[in-house]
This record gives structure tokens, sequence and C-alpha cells, in this order.
């Protein structure tokens, strides 16, 4: 298991905070990830309509969308920050 | 060299602290004043527009634990970079009303141009790498939009490179 954090539009778009999900086998990768929570329903769709603005981190590091997940705890994300 | 490692809060010359409370200016002046020969302490505080009469509020989101991790790697780079004294950066989150502070970084140098530098650079990163997000809550009791990041707060962040 593996638990998934979501912050700001990408949170309200999927209609929770945070859950914890068995990752498919051939899901690998950050884009691999985005790739199958679009088939789960159209939450996921919308919240990813634009895959190349999401923001991702693993373990609270920020990653590329080619990182693979490895055996990352929990996996977050979001849009572009706005800090300051 | 600093000991950056204390664990105590009031002896670390790099201070970070994420809060919904605000923000002293005065005491975390004196704080920065333990550290060293001091020649200048610049500061800046980010506060909340009212962007033409419309907002009620600001919603600050952030993600805890990475929020604190990004910002003090940020600092930490600009102690290295500038060869800072002492360096305080303090966010807030939650709701914050126009006028109200946001954030607040504190830099302590020997000479001057250096403690704006890292007050500047740790701004410009913050913009951009620290994981905090912004809804806009109107007047008329409505939800506005999520604050969009700009293209030139990208582009503010690579003067230093």
């Amino acid at each position: 298991m593996v638990k998934l954090v979501y912050f700001a539009w990408v949170r309200e778009r999927i209609g929770k905070s945070q859950e914890d999900i068995e990752l498919p086998e051939n899901v690998v990768t950050i884009s691999d990830l985005i790739a199958y929570l679009c088939t789960l329903d159209e939450g996921y769709a919308a919240a990813f309509t634009e895959p190349q603005v999401i923001r991702a981190a693993l373990d609270k590091t920020h990653v590329l969308h080619d990182e693979a997940i490895g055996n990352a705890n929990e996996i977050a994300f979001f849009p572009p920050m706005t800090g300051g | 060299m600093m000991n950056v490692t204390n664990q105590d809060h009031n002896n670390l010359a790099i201070r970070v602290q994420i809060q919904a409370e605000d923000f002293d200016l005065e005491s975390e002046i004196n704080h920065l004043k333990q550290f060293g020969d001091i020649g200048g302490i610049t500061s800046f505080t980010g506060l909340c527009r009212d962007e033409a009469g419309q907002l009620s509020a600001l919603e600050l989101e952030h993600y805890p634990g990475m929020a604190e991790a990004q910002i003090s790697d940020i600092c930490h780079q600009a102690f290295e970079k500038f060869d800072l004294i002492g360096i305080t950066t303090i966010h807030r989150y939650g709701k914050i009303a126009p006028g109200e502070n946001i954030v607040l970084v504190v830099a302590a140098s020997t000479h001057r141009q250096a403690a704006f530098d890292g007050a500047n650079f740790v701004m410009d990163f913050l913009k951009t790498d620290a994981p905090f997000w912004k809804k806009e809550h109107l007047k008329d009791g409505s939800s506005g939009e999520w604050v969009a990041a700009k293209d030139k707060d990208d582009a503010a962040k690579d003067k230093w490179r």
C-alpha cells in the first residue's frame, strides 16, 4: 500500500485529501500512476487534464514525472506552488 | 560556523517556522542579534493584498513536513551562498485577511549586501519551491479562484543561477 496525498485544486477535483491504494504492477513511474488514476473516475481525469502542470513529490521530495516510485511511502500531487 | 543542528529553536542561526499565528518583526530581529558581529539585518514582510476591495481573505494551504523541509533547504542555501550570520523565515498558513502578514524573511550579515541578497534569494525561491497554495475568499461570500503561479516568479529565481 502507498499513501497518496493531494493539495489545492487537485484535492478539490479528486474529492479527497488522501487515500491508500495498492499500486498495479505495471505502474512504475509517476507518469504511469497518473495514467492509472485517470482510469478510475472522472474526478482524477479532471485533476490530471493537463498532467504537465501537475507537480509531484515522493516522500516530500519534489520529483519529475519520469521518476520511478520505488519504495516510496507517500506520493503527493499538487498544482504549481505559490508560496511567499 | 554556527551550530545549525541545535534542536533548541532559540539557538538556531537558521530558523524556519510554519505557523498559523502572526509573527513579531522586532523579536525576530533581536533573535538574530545573538549570533555574531552583525553589520546589518534586512527584513521582508509579505502581506495579503485586498485586490481592489473584493477579497475577504486568502486561505493558505500547505504540505506539512515538505513545507518545512523545502524552506529550510532554501535558507541553508542562502546561508552558505551569502555567508550569512543568521536567517529566519516564518510562513503562515490558514485564513489571512487583507493587510495581514503572510511571510517574514530576516537576514543578518557582516555587510549589508549579503543581508539584502540573502532575503531576496529566499523570497524568490519561496514563491516557486515552497508547497503553499492560496485560495481566494470573496467579500460576497463566494469562493474565488486558486491563485495561479506566475511565469515571472520562475524568471526571478533564474537570476541566481
